[in-house]
């Protein structure tokens, strides 16, 4: 039985403006903006060890990512992680169980970041206002992340994961591809696109390794479970762009889970060959938004970006049919994935016009031609550039994603208790919970521990090295017998 | 009412599903017409006042 797919979305956001223009100036306050609500619990990183390779190589030193310490980082009352990464603020979803639910904290991280945002202007004058984009790239050769997070059984071969996720990482940008203006890397400005599909494909160049920030991977190999190495890996995906469509967000969070069940299930054998020259294909199919494009695969075929998709599309309706997706969500949840994901790729190629609704690079390239057609602009334009920016700014006065129809997936009442509750599904639920009922005793938290401080005697570190553990129905009774920190420790020691 | 309920009823009243829309292809291409006229409209009004700087000053450094 393929395990169930626990995930998450982590989101660096685009940050201008501060007092000193300075990004990391910019983000700190920004974070720090929302942890003075009395939401900050210091992150613990005692775990943490981004520089295991699923490989099984040694460690590589200098070139593992860095993890700084000495900036902002809290852990909020949803369970999620908000911290300065780099130069730019980032939102850690809480661990979820369901596409929908995970799409919903990812929602819930928009409305904080947002929220973040205006606190922090509030101390600022007018002219060191700040400014947050929920997008991947600058436009000048600077790219930074949206990663996807997938519980995946340990025993699946890591081989097997490189060709079958290949396949998938190339071609499913046509579906769920950001869009953007021109071409900003010289792999890319050598395709000389005028509009990509995609704002992260350009800036990939190897198939599998384990950096993030330089040569980036199709297939990243960080070895980090935050949980039991001997039964989990979690997969991190950093090929994704950042959504503003929700039902977008959805169908790429629920399309990989059913893939990934699918291959835990049933092998590698349900899924097409991998292109021949994935980095090219990735590329090549990101700089064609008439999404003709071919590749060729390592069984010599010659597809197209949306062909591939397409296999796999019926590959998952496959497994569904006979009774997979069990461990992705229940069946209602599981139809709508399927639902969504036929809907946008017939829609990208017979009537980009009836998904410009959902699909982010069709409502962006809309705004873009029209607008390019209407004053009969060069499509070098800064005008156009500054419509692809915009689409991601967060501020309601301002985005244009927010202006564009797309549709709603979740209500205005929900992705508001996203923000102040944890999921119920996962040891978020037990984080969460400890954070908001008793903030002066957790002094640090991490994915798979709390720490407490009673007072006396050592910090108390409580492990949850299993996420499906942890969960409401598991612990919800614990929290409402216990009215002190001290009370709940006694009762698991017991 | 569970999300689950809410795609489901999303989907069932999505405009493009109304039976009207079906026979009169020239219509529903006018309507698209008209609500992009009517959202370029709206960028005039939102649009940065100066593009050119305001992308010349969007730098970031690289993340991840």
């Amino acid at each position: 039985m393929a395990l169930e797919k626990v995930l998450g979305i982590e989101t660096e956001y685009g940050v201008v403006g501060g007092p000193d223009r300075d990004p990391v100036t910019a983000s700190s306050l920004v974070v720090s903006a929302y942890a003075r609500r009395g939401e900050r619990v210091d992150w613990d990183f005692e775990a943490e060890s981004p520089d295991l390779d699923a490989r099984g190589l040694a460690r590589r030193g200098s070139l593992a990512p860095v993890v700084e310490t000495q900036l902002a980082n809290a852990v909020l009352r949803n369970g999620a992680r908000l911290y300065v990464d780099h130069a730019h603020p980032e939102y850690s979803s809480p661990e979820c169980r369901t596409p929908l639910e995970a799409t919903l904290f990812d929602l819930a991280g928009e409305e904080i970041l947002r929220r973040a945002q205006r606190v922090a202007n509030e101390g600022l004058d007018g002219a060191g206002a700040i400014t947050v984009y929920k997008n991947n790239s600058d436009g000048k050769g600077n790219s930074y992340g949206t990663h996807e997070n997938y519980l995946v059984a340990r025993d699946v071969p890591f081989a097997d994961l490189v060709r079958t996720m290949v396949p998938h990482f190339v071609s499913r940008q046509v579906i769920l591809g950001a869009g953007k203006v021109g071409a900003e890397t010289e792999a890319g400005q050598r395709l000389d696109p005028a509009f990509q599909i995609s704002q992260r494909a350009e800036f990939f160049e190897e198939v599998v390794g384990l950096e993030t920030t330089l040569r980036r991977p199709i297939v990243n190999t960080r070895d980090e479970p935050h949980g039991d190495a001997e039964r989990f890996r979690r997969l991190h995906v950093i090929i994704g762009d950042a959504n503003r469509s929700a039902t977008a967000t959805f169908v790429k969070l629920g399309a990989t889970s059913l893939l990934l069940a699918l291959l835990e299930d049933e092998g590698p054998a349900a899924f097409p060959a991998p292109p021949s020259a994935p980095v090219h294909a990735v590329r090549l199919i990101a700089a064609d938004p008439t999404l003709r494009a071919v590749v060729e695969l390592e069984d010599g075929r010659r597809v197209t970006g949306w062909d591939l998709q397409d296999a796999l599309y019926a590959s998952a309706a496959r497994y569904v049919s006979r009774g997979g997706g069990a461990a992705v969500a229940d069946e209602g949840e599981v139809a709508a994935v399927m639902g969504e994901w036929r809907e946008m790729l017939d829609g990208v190629r017979d009537d980009p016009d009836g998904v410009a609704d959902r699909v982010d690079w069709v409502a962006k390239r809309r705004l873009v031609e029209g607008y390019r057609e209407r004053y009969g602009l060069a499509a070098t334009d800064a005008r156009l550039r500054a419509i692809d920016l915009q689409y991601h700014d967060l501020r309601p006065e301002r985005s244009l994603a927010d202006r564009v129809g797309l549709r709603p997936l979740v209500d205005r009442a929900a992705v508001e208790r996203a923000v102040a509750e944890p999921p119920e599904s996962t040891r978020a639920y037990f984080r969460g919970r400890c954070v908001a009922q008793f903030p002066a005793e957790v002094v640090a938290a991490n994915w798979d521990s709390v720490v407490f401080d009673l007072g006396e005697g050592p910090l108390r570190r409580v492990p949850m090295s299993d996420p499906r553990r942890g969960t409401a129905s598991l612990t919800r009774d614990l929290f409402e017998r216990c009215p002190t920190a001290v009370d709940l420790l006694r009762a698991l020691d017991g | 009412m569970s999300e689950q309920e809410r795609i489901q009823r999303n989907r069932s009243t999505r405009p493009g599903a109304a039976p009207a829309e079906v026979s009169v292809d020239t219509t529903k291409g006018e309507r698209l017409k008209a609500d992009l006229d009517e959202l370029l409209d709206e960028i005039d009004d939102v649009l940065e006042e100066n593009a050119e700087e305001f992308v010349r000053n969007y730098v970031q450094k690289g993340g991840e």
